[in-house]
């Protein structure tokens, strides 16, 4: 516990707050991520998880409170700003360049934080200094052997496993998964799971999740968000053993 | 190169290139200096086409706006014509300074709107420029304005019309050289992935208004080079140059030739001018008094291209190996 409290989180939002009329859509919400842990957010449908993305990536800012992440105050920062200080992240729903090689995806991603991009006479497409880190990180995602197919002609797995290694281009200090197994098979997730394990060691993860297998095994603490509160944070054992929890979200299947 | 040759595509495009080079010759040797004249525009229009595809083809932004620049470029000419300043060396720099911080002004505000409305804001943009030009009375109003041929002593003499055409040729060789440039570069790569997936490239760190502006801003300064061509080409500028119809036949020129492809504008504006050209002649021997209604074959033949074809011309001289 004292190991702990003595790390600077690197993501940190204070008494969030976001309105859409007069729903609270992020009802005074504070969480952190500290570095190598997988933080996990969970609630059922509607509890403002994606509202509660959409700030941190800075789709829409919030009404009051504030969003630190790497020692700044990025609250007003444009999405582009944030993922340049090391906010990587991907796609509830598969987010890839449909008419690109999977190679380009991520020669794109990584191209992306190579510096500014106003160059417009040398040939990006044979740029090693772009596909080398690219190809490199499509084999840590096992999709190697897949990198001159077209991103539509993958298979749904294998467009998630594309956006985690776009998201890992850039070298992010925090990932923020939004949903990564949605849609994917039993055998797949199970991948998935096993190489988000050994990524923890590298970078710290804000792993947004409805399979509650995934969240069980990966998280490190797990917040419960219900109608734009956190209702609850704490270990895996904390939150299965805490009744406000069961009753309001898992309570049709664990209790 | 010589690999290029061996497909369909790459042999058409060779023979079509070829023949532009030497049109002049072919021109005097057949005594047919009318042609000339329409390869003259033809080359002007490609270069326009050429520049209209790196946003609407590459970036997937649908300008209804682009022969603003014809008009911004052409009058730029025109009223330093007007004023006794003939030279090309100063002509030419001002209209095309000109294109490029008309393009950085309705490019910051029309690129913050999506789709229609920036279908619509592009449209009123140029309409906008349209109505001004004919309000100059100075110059012309709406019946335009007389001018002489850009002077370059010494260079080159532009009235010679060979002269002229091959200037006109080499600059649409030169733009072609810069879109095949753009089109594989980091930068084209961020517009085309725009395009593809605008909230992903964002997402990747891109500011992808910041490079939609700079593309837009290149798109505009080469039509504005079209437009100085343009004014040369007929010694005279006049706001039907930029009228919305002239955009939209723009439009239609890329989309029937292959968007985001290099030649596809080039392909374009041949199949379209020698349609023009070539359908009410045609039409006029099948039934005498036909020729008027040309449109009535032009248009269902735009959309058999746009329902069978999606890639234009480009996509029918077979699949493309990238």
């Amino acid at each position: 516990m004292s190991e702990r409290a003595v790390t600077e989180p690197l993501l940190r939002t204070e008494l969030l707050v976001k309105r859409y009329g007069g729903l609270l859509a992020t009802d005074n919400v504070s969480i952190d991520v500290r570095p190598g842990e997988i933080h996990a957010l969970i609630g059922p449908n509607g509890a403002g998880k994606t509202t509660l993305v959409h700030q941190l990536t800075g789709v829409v800012a919030p009404d009051s409170g504030a969003i630190h992440f790497a020692g700044r105050d990025v609250t007003r920062l444009p999405t582009h700003a944030r993922v340049r200080l090391g906010l990587g992240r991907s796609f509830q729903i598969t987010s890839v360049l449909r008419e690109f090689t999977a190679l380009e995806n991520v020669a794109l991603a990584v191209q992306g934080h190579a510096g500014h991009s106003f160059r417009f006479l040398a040939d990006a497409r044979r740029d090693e200094s772009l596909r080398g880190p690219a190809r490199h990180l499509l084999d840590e995602v096992g999709l190697g052997d897949r990198a001159g197919t077209l991103a539509a002609s993958l298979s749904h797995g294998e467009q998630r496993q594309l956006e985690i290694a776009m998201a890992l281009a850039g070298d992010p200090r925090l990932l923020l998964l939004d949903e990564p197994m949605a849609g994917m098979g039993a055998e797949e997730s199970q991948r998935l799971i096993a190489f988000l394990r050994a990524l923890k060691q590298k970078r710290a993860m804000l792993l947004i999740e409805h399979d509650m297998d995934a969240v069980f095994q990966l998280a490190d603490r797990i917040t419960v968000l219900v109608y734009g509160r956190a209702i609850a944070s704490g270990t895996p054992d904390e939150i299965r053993a805490n009744a406000d929890v069961r009753q309001a979200y898992l309570g049709e299947e664990a209790a | 190169m010589m690999a290029a040759l061996r497909t369909p595509r790459g042999l058409a495009t060779a023979l079509i290139l070829l023949v532009l080079a030497i049109l002049p010759l072919l021109t005097q040797a057949f005594d047919q200096r009318y042609l000339l004249s329409i390869g003259t525009r033809i080359v002007i229009w490609s270069i326009a086409a050429v520049s209209l595809n790196m946003i609407l083809g590459y970036g997937g932004l649908v300008s209804f706006g682009h022969a603003v620049f014809f008009g911004i470029g052409g009058y730029a000419v025109g009223i330093l014509s007007a004023h006794g300043v003939s030279s090309g060396w100063i002509q030419w720099p001002v209209a095309l300074l000109a294109a490029t911080a008309w393009a950085i002004l309705i490019g910051a505000l029309s690129l913050r709107t999506r789709g229609l409305y920036f279908i619509m804001i592009t449209l009123a943009f140029a309409q906008l420029v349209y109505y001004v030009g004919g309000g100059l009375e100075a110059y012309g109003g709406d019946d335009g304005l007389n001018i002489s041929r850009s002077r370059f002593p010494g260079v080159i003499d532009l009235r010679d019309k060979a002269n002229f055409y091959w200037l006109c040729f080499a600059l649409l060789c030169a733009t072609l050289w810069f879109c095949s440039r753009y089109a594989n570069s980091r930068f084209g790569l961020v517009i085309r992935g725009a395009k593809s997936n605008e909230l992903r490239m964002t997402a990747l760190g891109f500011p992808v208004f910041r490079y939609r502006l700079a593309a837009f801003t290149i798109s505009g300064a080469f039509g504005g080079l079209a437009g100085i061509l343009l004014a040369n080409e007929g010694a005279y500028v006049s706001p039907a140059m930029m009228s919305w119809m002239k955009s939209g036949d723009l439009i239609v020129i890329v989309v029937l030739g292959g968007m985001g492809t290099l030649f596809g504008p080039l392909y374009g504006t041949i199949a379209f001018f020698v349609l023009e050209e070539a359908l009410p002649p045609l039409l006029n021997l099948a039934h005498k008094g036909w020729g008027e209604y040309w449109m009535i074959v032009f248009g269902p033949l735009l959309v058999l291209i746009a329902l069978y074809a999606r890639g234009g011309i480009d996509s029918l001289l077979g699949r493309r190996h990238e």
